[in-house]
């Protein structure tokens, strides 16, 4: 399978590689995919107390797309607020790095790994909030 | 000697035609450029006799009885389905029953699920966790309407060199026709259609350093005299067998690359282990959990698949683009689906998909081997590093204890 330029560049130098402690409660942790189906992509967000993503990190198992896919995804949600990021969609993703149709799934779960990331910040947020509040 | 890049390590998908082959080749394209089939002049006469040389040739490779019971064909697909659905169609009403396993080329695979819906019935047989058929599942699969089993020599995916001795004396017992689909360990490993008790034999010239587009099917001509329905219909070539004009430049290279193999096949099948073994040994050095897929001694001397735990397939194959190998992996298929071959040996999906085959050949050398053994090493570390099963996995995480949501 021949990849476009994008893809190639990203998986050469992929953006954002690594760990935040997924213990840490401003940050928020995606673990989505199979190893089964051949892709895992772990994605983590630092979140600011102004609901902007400060940093983003990503770990993937798997091919070329799924690893340019993740990259990516790190690299537009840095910077921008919590909903802002919930917006990204994958066909944006393959758009940007030119996926055929065989890797769509690749972008695909670039923006569940995102959304999954939100959602784990969001509740462990909504949780610490009703933990300060205490007992009514 | 300085590497030419990329460096080819993918020998049973092809080979490179052997420089000794295309020059015997040559000159049956530009001057005896004529029909085998021709009878009225010279032109005609000398093609049939580089054919008939040629028969014999292939035969006393196999260790067949005699040119006779060669037929040429384009290549190792036209012969598994003129052997499966020919054999079928003459015997189909003795009974309509066929033994295969699940590991065969597509090939066969698909010449069988064809005689399904015609009204046959198909067992398909597993291997073992090493890829290896156990010859006691043939003997229980077979019934009082099989007419025909089909295994092959040695298998591409992982090299595994199949039990046919044992399998050519129980069909023989029952009376039941032996098919064997050749093309991966000719010339490689031990193949005598006489001792092995084989009734028909595909063959492939483009696996063993001969030309693509030419192949063979062996057909037994006594004890037992094997009949088959042509699949083609025409001129009523290959004593009816196979219609068609004969590649004759194909046929003589073909030849020449089996005859270059009775010479030479066991120093270089001693050279090229040595080379696999380099290569399997010096990644093993460099690298924890790497699994070798196959059978550990049961296996084609340039074969080597293997697993790099934590890292997928194709994700590796594209930092690897200075080699050309293949993979297990789905992503490298249409379908998604990992390799049917690793699947059926039993193999975790996640295994399927971080496999890579190595396939070593007769132009490789020493200097290639190191090369590609450093590269891999460093290349499966950097990907490790990105991969998040690889942290757990070092965490001590089992990654078969997490519920995964499947996609």
């Amino acid at each position: 399978m021949a990849y476009s330029e994008k893809v190639i560049e990203h998986y050469e130098n992929p953006r954002n590689v690594g760990v935040l402690d997924k213990e840490d409660p401003s940050v928020g942790t995606g673990l989505v995919g199979a190893p089964a189906c051949g892709d895992v992509m772990r994605l983590q967000i630092r979140v600011n107390d102004a609901g902007v993503i400060e940093d983003a990190k990503f770990k993937t198992f798997g091919c070329g797309s799924a690893i340019a896919s993740s990259s990516l995804a790190t690299e537009w949600i840095k910077g921008k607020s919590i909903d802002e990021a919930a917006t990204v969609k994958n066909s944006q993703i393959a758009e940007e790095l030119n996926l055929p149709p065989v890797k769509i799934h690749c972008s695909v779960l670039a923006e569940d790994a995102i959304k999954s990331a939100i959602e784990d910040y969001k509740k462990k947020r909504a949780a610490r909030l009703s933990l300060e509040k205490g007992p009514e | 000697m300085a590497l030419k890049f990329p460096i080819y390590m993918d020998n049973h998908a092809t080979t490179p035609v052997d420089p000794r082959v295309l020059a015997a080749m040559l000159p049956f394209f530009t001057e005896d450029f004529g029909n085998a089939a021709s009878r009225t002049h010279a032109y005609g006469w000398h093609a049939e006799a580089a054919v008939d040389a040629a028969r014999e040739t292939l035969a006393n490779f196999i260790h067949a009885d005699s040119g006779k019971e060669i037929v040429f064909t384009s290549g190792a697909t036209e012969s598994d389905n003129l052997a499966i659905k020919g054999v079928a169609e003459y015997y189909g009403n003795k009974g309509k029953h066929i033994v295969t396993t699940t590991i065969e080329h597509k090939a066969v695979l698909d010449s069988c699920k064809r005689l399904e819906k015609q009204g046959f019935e198909v067992t398909y047989v597993s291997p073992g966790p090493d890829g290896l058929v156990d010859p006691d599942d043939i003997k229980k699969a077979l019934t009082e309407k099989t007419i025909l089993v089909s295994v092959m020599l040695a298998n591409n995916e992982v090299g595994t060199i199949q039990h046919i001795t044992e399998i050519g004396a129980l069909t023989r017992a029952r009376g039941v026709l032996f098919h064997v689909d050749a093309v991966q360990g000719l010339g490689k490993t031990p193949f005598d259609v006489r001792s092995m008790n084989v009734d028909l034999a595909s063959l492939t010239a483009h696996k063993i350093y001969g030309p693509k587009g030419v192949g063979a099917l062996y057909v037994r001509r006594s004890k037992p005299r094997v009949r088959l329905v042509a699949q083609l219909d025409g001129g009523g070539h290959e004593r009816g067998n196979r219609s068609g004009t004969l590649n004759v430049p194909g046929i003589v290279g073909f030849a020449k690359a089996a005859e270059i193999l009775m010479q030479e096949g066991e120093a270089e099948a001693v050279r090229i282990r040595g080379l696999r073994d380099r290569l399997w040994h010096g990644l093993t050095k460099e690298l924890d959990q790497v699994k070798l897929n196959g059978h550990p001694e049961r296996r084609l001397p340039g074969n080597l698949n293997l697993s790099f735990s934590f890292v997928e397939g194709e994700g590796l194959m594209m930092a690897i683009k200075d080699v050309a190998v293949s993979s297990g992996s789905a992503c490298t298929s249409a379908s998604l689906e990992p390799s049917y071959v690793l699947r059926s040996m039993g193999l975790d999906e996640d295994m399927a998909h971080s496999s890579i085959r190595f396939g070593i050949g007769r132009f490789n050398t020493e200097e290639e081997v190191d090369y590609v053994r450093d590269l891999v090493a460093s290349r499966v570390k950097r990907l490790r590093d990105m991969s998040p099963l690889w942290e757990m996995h070092q965490d001590g995480i089992d990654i078969k204890s997490i519920q995964w949501v499947a996609h």
